[in-house]
């Protein structure tokens, strides 16, 4: 992130720019202090900012608020005292305090004027900005400040927080922070048992070093105590339940190895046999832990587990039969409910419409960017926005029942991907103990036929010497930085497991609308008798003043006219915009609104036009492509089976057939459920799955895949829970990054095969009785370090080569 | 030559302390944010700055 570097930057201050929020304001001439706005919004945040002397917010970051929206009655659920009470983190009779999400916040001005809110509001003590969570932690005075409050005032300055039915239980969140804990216990131990451990090393024979011995032994004893029964419970455990459910995993020989280890060791010092290879297993606990810690790169401000519950809002407005609003929870709302629906809310439930006129925006269920008009009586489904002014709806279902919602209620969303496959490590160190084990027992045998005194110290050896540290960290240094450099590349991967998942894909199913067609973009033709240049002016002039998003594309693409004072204008809601001028007249809308009966069946989504009562042609709206998505398609079909399962209907099937290779299954009209199901049916087939989506009704195929990946435009904003969130605008190179995971496997498999090397000298040395506990003390962390090392140089390399 | 045990005994306390200065930060939740702290710190600067900088940015013609 560089924006700290241009906090110096000499501010050049275009005057076409917002001052506040960078966006054009040339049309605009509201200006303030010299300053250009783009609106009044912008101008009264510039104003709260002077007057409160915090322009310093300007200095830090060229143009970095964000319009302020209007929330009125947004927030009129933090009334009702049971929904606020969830929502704090700490309350008693003055101080509350509420950690708020909140979107926008993107670099040092926003960290610094988050922190500075105590100027604008005295009733806060404190806030304070995590930018990776993208949240502000906020202590204030509740008798003078209330929570809704609070929320008005960030909005106020362009910082709507972002409340979801998610935080409903938000004080009761913990933070697992024991492998921090583990780590830090095992690195201290391993440090002080290390230097503890060096007079014995050089072996100065003498007088001192037998005073001081058992001292420095015992010492060292207690050091491993709490490496061995804190920071390495875990791999006791996961051996233990790999054991119970007769799976030799990789924490079978570790646990092993940590366990022989440490009996021997307190055995020798016990006996005063030697000095123990304390050092050696603190070491190799301290290294495992490293490797687990890496490997969990977590992208704090994504969030792979979301379901509808990130975005429904916790309180709706209840319409009472006595006619008065309320607030209620959303739990709460029962079926036969009247709600009030205002605008830019979302439907929680599914409903029908009563009273107003719906403009809702499905884009969150199906990527679908259009908005769809509704009239009263027709039925809305949950997870729709509203986009024009309130409406009032009767319940149909309750929140889990709903058509969207109930999706959750399948299994699929219970199960852990992580858990229901072998991953590469476990599934070579089920060969590896079995001959380690063979190879101990064999070299036993021989010992105790030879010179039974030894048996017992090469039966340890060997399976101190064996125990897999190198192996167990390949895995874990690999995918940590391929985990990292995917995620430079936009690439943000759940786990490292999904990389493993990645490497043996070989079907790949998409979704079409908002996967591989860009949401912002459509290509819009005419079909038609050509309009006249007045003609043209005064479409133009029409589309000006209509708010609906089909116009304000079609306007867009319109050469520019002189803009003409319209004599009339109306527009009728879901149907389209009549406008007269000078005696023309201008229908723009739907066929049947414009007059045009013989409706030609046409599946993609138009505009009619008629002048002067009489039909004059349509302009249709195709989806655009994402850039490059037909050369990715030949590239994949080399070597996967590409399916496109589309929820819309088969408007575009021509245009996908002459634009994908010919190999490419289109299934169109698919349910959430279907693509599910057609997912399952192919697993079952032996087919490994990745699915491609982007909206709310691919969850469940994308938790249904082996690897489900969801495409957006924005990280930030939403996407279903899945395993990877890929930026819409690296989606070309798809195919480079299951490359790279496929590249990884392989530097993982000549890991181990250096590991083995490793174990090979150290065997020689356990089989033959000479296991010394400097030479474990070397070759423990020597093997340990240079497979970190190699697997660093292999990943970067590959890395490098994605550019 | 007791002095080793002084010795021994003064460098595993001076340990101990730090490890228990560690376990409390992390306790107090100082890993828990490893990015904001670094933008914070270069704030300080920029107040000390805003007194005289506060003059040309809201002068007015």
């Amino acid at each position: 992130m560089t924006f700290v570097a241009g906090i110096n930057e000499q501010k050049i201050m275009g005057n076409n720019t917002c001052f506040h929020c960078g966006l054009d304001a040339t049309s605009s001439t509201i200006t303030f202090d010299d300053k250009s706005f783009c609106c009044n919004g912008c101008k009264t945040v510039y104003e709260i900012f002077s007057v409160n002397d915090l322009t310093c917010y300007y200095d830090l970051q060229q143009a970095p608020g964000a319009t302020p929206k209007d929330i009125e009655g947004k927030y009129n659920f933090l009334d009702n005292a049971k929904i606020v009470e969830q929502l704090l983190e700490f309350n008693n009779d003055t101080t509350q305090i509420v950690t708020l999400y909140i979107p926008h916040i993107h670099c040092s001005s926003c960290i610094w004027i988050l922190e500075n809110l105590n100027k604008l509001n005295p009733a806060i003590s404190t806030s304070i900005v995590n930018f990776g969570k993208k949240n502000v932690r906020v202590s204030f005075n509740s008798e003078s400040l209330t929570l809704k409050n609070l929320v008005a005032l960030l909005s106020s300055i362009g910082y709507e927080p972002f409340i979801s039915l998610d935080d409903y239980s938000i004080g009761k969140k913990h933070v697992d922070r024991s492998l921090i804990y583990k780590l830090g216990i095992a690195g201290f131990a391993f440090g002080n048992v290390m230097f503890l451990s060096f007079p014995e090393y050089f072996q100065v024979d003498g007088f001192w070093i037998e005073k001081y011995k058992p001292l420095f032994r015992w010492l060292m004893f207690f050091f491993s105590l709490p490496v061995v029964f804190y920071s390495a419970q875990d791999y006791f455990i996961s051996a233990f339940k790999g054991l119970r459910s007769k799976i030799l995993n990789i924490d079978v020989p570790i646990a092993l190895g940590v366990l022989v280890l440490f009996v021997r060791s307190s055995a020798e010092i016990i006996f005063d046999a030697g000095s123990g290879f304390f050092d050696s297993l603190t070491g190799l606990i301290f290294f495992l832990l490293l490797g687990k810690f890496f490997q969990q790169k977590t992208y704090t401000f994504l969030s792979f587990e979301r379901d509808y519950k990130s975005y429904f809002p916790i309180g709706i407005t209840k319409i009472t039969t006595e006619g008065t609003e309320e607030s209620v929870q959303v739990y709460d709302i029962e079926k036969g409910d009247r709600l009030l629906i205002r605008n830019e809310e979302l439907i929680p439930v599914d409903c029908i419409l009563i009273k107003g006129t719906a403009r809702i925006d499905y884009s969150f269920v199906t990527g679908e960017s259009k908005t769809v008009s509704k009239q009263s009586g027709d039925k809305l489904f949950a997870g729709g926005k509203q986009l024009e002014g309130s409406i009032e709806v009767d319940v149909l279902k309750s929140v889990e029942q709903s058509y969207l919602t109930q999706l959750w209620s399948n299994d699929v969303f219970k199960k852990d991907k992580e858990l229901s496959f072998t991953n590469i490590t476990n599934s070579i160190s089920k060969r590896f103990t079995i001959v380690i084990l063979l190879i101990a027992l064999i070299a036993t045998t021989f010992w105790l036929l030879t010179d039974s005194s030894k048996a017992l110290n090469v039966f340890t050896s060997v399976l101190i010497i064996a125990c897999p540290c190198a192996i167990a960290l390949s895995a874990p240094f690999t995918f940590g930085n391929i985990l990292r450099i995917l995620g430079k590349k936009k690439c943000y991967l759940k786990n490292a497991s999904v990389i493993e998942q990645l490497a043996k894909i070989n079907t790949i199913i998409f979704d079409k609308t908002g996967t591989i067609t860009a949401n912002k973009e459509t290509s819009i033709n005419y079909e038609g008798s050509e309009l006249s240049l007045d003609e043209e002016t005064l479409l133009k002039s029409t589309l000006r003043g209509s708010n609906h998003p089909l116009s304000r594309s079609l306007y867009s693409i319109l050469n520019k006219h002189d803009i003409l004072t319209l004599d009339t204008y109306e527009e009728f809601l879901g149907k389209g915009i009549e406008a007269k001028y000078k005696g023309h007249n201008i229908k723009i809308g739907s066929a049947p609104f414009v007059g045009h009966t013989t409706e030609t069946t046409t599946l993609n989504t138009a505009v009619h036009i008629s002048t002067n009562n009489k039909y004059k042609g349509k302009f249709t709206f195709y989806n655009t492509y994402r850039k490059g998505i037909s050369q990715l398609f030949n590239t994949l079909k080399k070597e996967y089976d590409l399916v496109i399962l589309s929820g819309d209907n088969a408007g575009e099937k021509d245009n996908l057939t002459k634009l994908l290779p010919t190999k490419t299954k289109l299934l169109f009209n698919q349910k959430p459920e279907d693509k599910l199901e057609y997912i399952k049916y192919h697993q079952n087939e032996g087919a490994n799955v990745l699915m491609i989506g982007d909206g709310l009704n691919d969850a469940g195929a994308l938790a249904q895949s082996n690897v489900g990946i969801a495409i957006s435009e924005n990280v930030n904003v939403f996407s279903p829970a899945c395993d990877a969130i890929l930026d819409a605008s690296k989606f070309n190179q798809l195919f480079n990054y299951i490359k790279i995971s496929k590249s990884a496997i392989k530097i993982i498999k000549w890991s181990f095969l250096l590991s083995f090397i490793y174990n090979s000298i150290g065997l020689y040395f356990a089989v033959t009785g000479q296991l010394e506990p400097v030479v474990a003390a070397i070759l423990m962390p020597l093997s340990s370090i240079s497979i970190v090392a190699f697997t660093t140089i292999a990943t970067n390399i590959l890395g490098k080569k994605l550019n | 030559m007791s002095v080793i045990y002084i010795l021994l005994a003064i460098s595993i306390i001076v340990a101990v302390s730090f490890f228990i200065a560690f376990i409390i930060a992390v306790k107090k939740g100082q890993y828990d944010d490893s990015y904001t702290p670094s933008v914070r710190m270069l704030f300080e600067d920029e107040l000390v700055k805003d007194n005289s900088k506060k003059t040309i940015l809201t002068k007015k013609d």
